[in-house]
Parts: C-alpha cells; sequence; structure tokens
C-alpha cells in the first residue's frame, strides 16, 4: 500500500509539474527536501536520544510497568496478544501517554519501542498483526491533553482566547479514537 | 496551567530521574546506555523520512496539491467543512511541518477565532500524521504489508475531521 501511495504522490508531482513548466521550482524542492530530510534527523538525534535515555530510567525503575497496570484493564481488552505482554503493553502505554500530552518527540522512540516488541509476538515478520494496526491507528487519533504547539500558533495569530479549542479538540478525538478502534476490530477480519 | 504546559518536558525529566534514583536504579549510566539506542533508530528513520519528505515536497511544488484541493472543494462541502481548509486535511496526514505551515497561514489569512480559525485549530490539534506514522513505525520494523491500517487510520481521521466542524458549530 504504502508503494502505491508514494508512488501516486511523488509521480503525480513529476508529471504535473513538468507538464505545466515548473520543471525547475521541482527539481529546487527535490533538494530542498532532501537537505530538509537531513537537518530533521540530525535535529532529532540529540532529543531522541535524550528520551531513549529517560525511558530506559524509566523501564529499569519499573515506572513504565507501573503506568502500565492502571492503564491495563482497557487496554488489554482492547490489545490481544500485547496485552499479555508487560514490556510491549509498558512501551504502548508510554507513547500514547507522550501522545496525550503532545510530545510528539517523545512519543516517537516509545512507539518504535512498542512496534519492536509487538514485532517479536508477531508471527508473521513482514505483516502487520491486529495489534500493531490498532496501535498506528491508537497513534494517529489519540488524544492530546494539551495541543500545547496549536494554542501558541494561535496567540501568535492574535487570538483573544486561544485556549477554547482544547475541550472541543479532546472530544473530537475521542470520538474519533473510539471509531478508528472500532473500524481495527471489523477491518481486521477482511484484510 | 500555562506554566505547566511550558514546563512539561523538564517535569518529565525531573518525575522520571526522580523515580529512578528513589527506586535504587543507576539514573546516569542507565541514561547513557539508553540514549545509545537513540542514533541508531535515527539512522533507521532517515531512509524513510527522505522518502516522505521529497514526495511531498514534489507534490506541493508541482502545484498538485493546489489542483486536487480545488477538484475536492465540492466534496468537502458535504460535511460543511470551508474549502479554505482542504489544502490543511491532505497535507495533515502526509506532513506535520507541512500542516504547520499551512495551519499558520489559514491563521493570518482569516483570523484565529473566526469559523475558519477556529475549525483549522481543532483539526490541528486532533489527528496525527498518518503517513508519516505508519512510514516510521513500520519503516523501523521492517513491515511491508500493513493490511487495514491504512484504511482504520483514514476513517478515525475523517471523524477526526467531522466531530471539529460539528463542535465548532455546535460550541461557537
Amino acid at each position: 500500500m504504502i508503494n502505491y501511495i508514494w508512488f501516486f504522490i511523488l509521480s503525480c508531482g513529476i508529471l504535473i509539474g513538468l507538464i505545466t513548466g515548473k520543471g525547475e521550482v521541482v527539481s529546487q524542492s527535490i533538494i530542498k527536501a532532501a537537505n530538509d530530510s537531513v537537518e530533521l534527523v540530525v535535529g532529532m538525534v540529540g532529543l531522541l536520544c535524550l528520551w531513549c535515555g529517560v525511558m530506559k530510567i524509566a523501564e529499569k525503575s519499573g515506572l513504565t510497568a507501573k503506568l502500565a497496570s492502571l492503564m491495563e484493564p482497557i487496554l488489554k481488552r482492547i490489545y490481544k496478544s500485547a496485552g499479555k505482554d508487560k514490556r510491549a503493553l509498558g512501551a504502548i502505554v508510554m507513547n500514547l501517554t507522550a501522545n496525550m500530552m503532545g510530545l510528539s518527540n517523545a512519543a516517537t522512540p516509545f512507539g518504535i519501542k512498542a512496534m519492536e516488541e509487538m514485532q517479536d509476538l508477531n508471527p508473521n515478520k513482514d505483516t502487520a498483526s491486529d495489534d500493531m494496526a490498532l496501535f498506528l491507528v491508537m497513534n494517529a487519533a489519540c488524544i492530546q491533553l494539551l495541543p500545547a504547539t496549536v494554542i501558541s500558533l494561535r496567540a501568535a495569530a492574535g487570538s483573544k482566547n486561544p485556549g477554547v479549542i482544547i475541550l472541543p479538540a479532546i472530544m473530537a478525538t475521542a470520538i474519533a479514537c473510539i471509531v478508528g478502534i472500532i473500524c481495527c476490530k471489523i477491518l481486521e477480519k477482511f484484510f | 496551567m500555562n506554566y505547566i504546559i511550558l514546563a512539561i518536558i523538564p517535569i518529565i525529566v525531573g518525575v522520571v530521574t526522580l523515580y529512578g534514583i528513589v527506586r535504587g536504579v543507576k539514573v546516569y549510566e542507565c541514561f547513557v546506555e539508553g540514549a545509545k539506542d537513540g542514533i541508531s533508530i535515527c539512522i533507521r528513520i532517515f531512509p524513510y523520512l527522505l522518502a516522505m519528505l521529497v514526495a511531498v515536497g514534489v507534490f506541493r511544488a508541482s502545484g498538485s496539491l493546489n489542483f486536487f484541493t480545488s477538484v475536492m472543494a465540492p466534496i468537502v462541502k458535504i460535511i460543511g467543512l470551508p474549502k479554505e481548509i482542504v489544502p490543511l486535511i491532505f497535507i495533515k496526514p502526509l506532513s506535520g511541518s507541512g500542516a504547520m505551515g499551512v495551519f499558520t497561514d489559514i491563521l493570518k489569512q482569516y483570523g484565529a477565532d473566526t469559523f475558519i480559525g477556529i475549525t483549522a485549530s481543532i483539526i490541528m490539534g486532533t489527528t496525527e500524521t498518518i503517513f508519516y506514522t505508519l512510514t516510521v513505525y513500520y519503516g523501523a520494523i521492517g513491515v511491508k504489508k500493513i493490511r487495514h491500517t491504512l484504511w482504520a487510520a483514514i476513517l478515525a481521521d475523517l471523524t477526526a475531521i467531522i466531530m471539529a466542524v460539528t463542535l465548532t458549530k455546535i460550541m461557537f
């Protein structure tokens, strides 16, 4: 699936760009995107390593396990095999917690850890398990308790009350998350 | 509350290390050991990031994104979404930084406290960048067949957008 999407976005852009005579602009955008990706990765090394380090402390001290045990009753019911694995469940919980606090940079290492743990439980290594799909959908529609970036951007744009969107945003995501979980449970039987 | 938002990173780092030292963990050694993993993760992520950023960059620069926006405008009208927000809902699943730019542009163009501004803010505050997450997470563990993941994520995303429009109409 990703192959087709990537091909579509790329070829569509190149084709339309070339036909409409934007060859130079498109070629500049390719060079810029390539450079940007390096900048992005280099820029995230520090924070990613920092969060990996902090995560290790959380893991060794048993904090992850403690958090997991608090969310266990709910998540255990939705995650079929990862729900029985303490480490996978712990990483899932830490990732969703970081997402809830709007720390997308912090959530990534937890998320990759969770994927690795779920891969260990996955019998078919090149195919996504039900748990992985569910995890990614919950990631895509995760409740954000404090959308900090959005609020500060609103304030910068001259909003009288930048925080008014917090409550509706939480409500919208909560419903989206529930719909996502239900969709996963239905669709996993057909794929 | 505002202070907590600004200080959330040191709060988390502080709480975790404090909990660690109380529990008798060698926090410094443990931190360094964990931080080493970060580098290999970055190296693993990079090719996927490059692939996605180049594709999205070309799509935007060629004017394809604008073209799709105008094509999609009548369809999104059905759910009551203003057409000014269309570029945002298209770039949002593809690129986080791209969405940030489009979102800031919408706020500047139409105002933060208008119907368009509030709806765009709620959409920004709800959904994640699906394609980025899928690419990075599945890429990191080498899964190639993603089955129903994308469809379920898109349905959740659509729900969030419809809810954002509806809640803005009801609450503001």
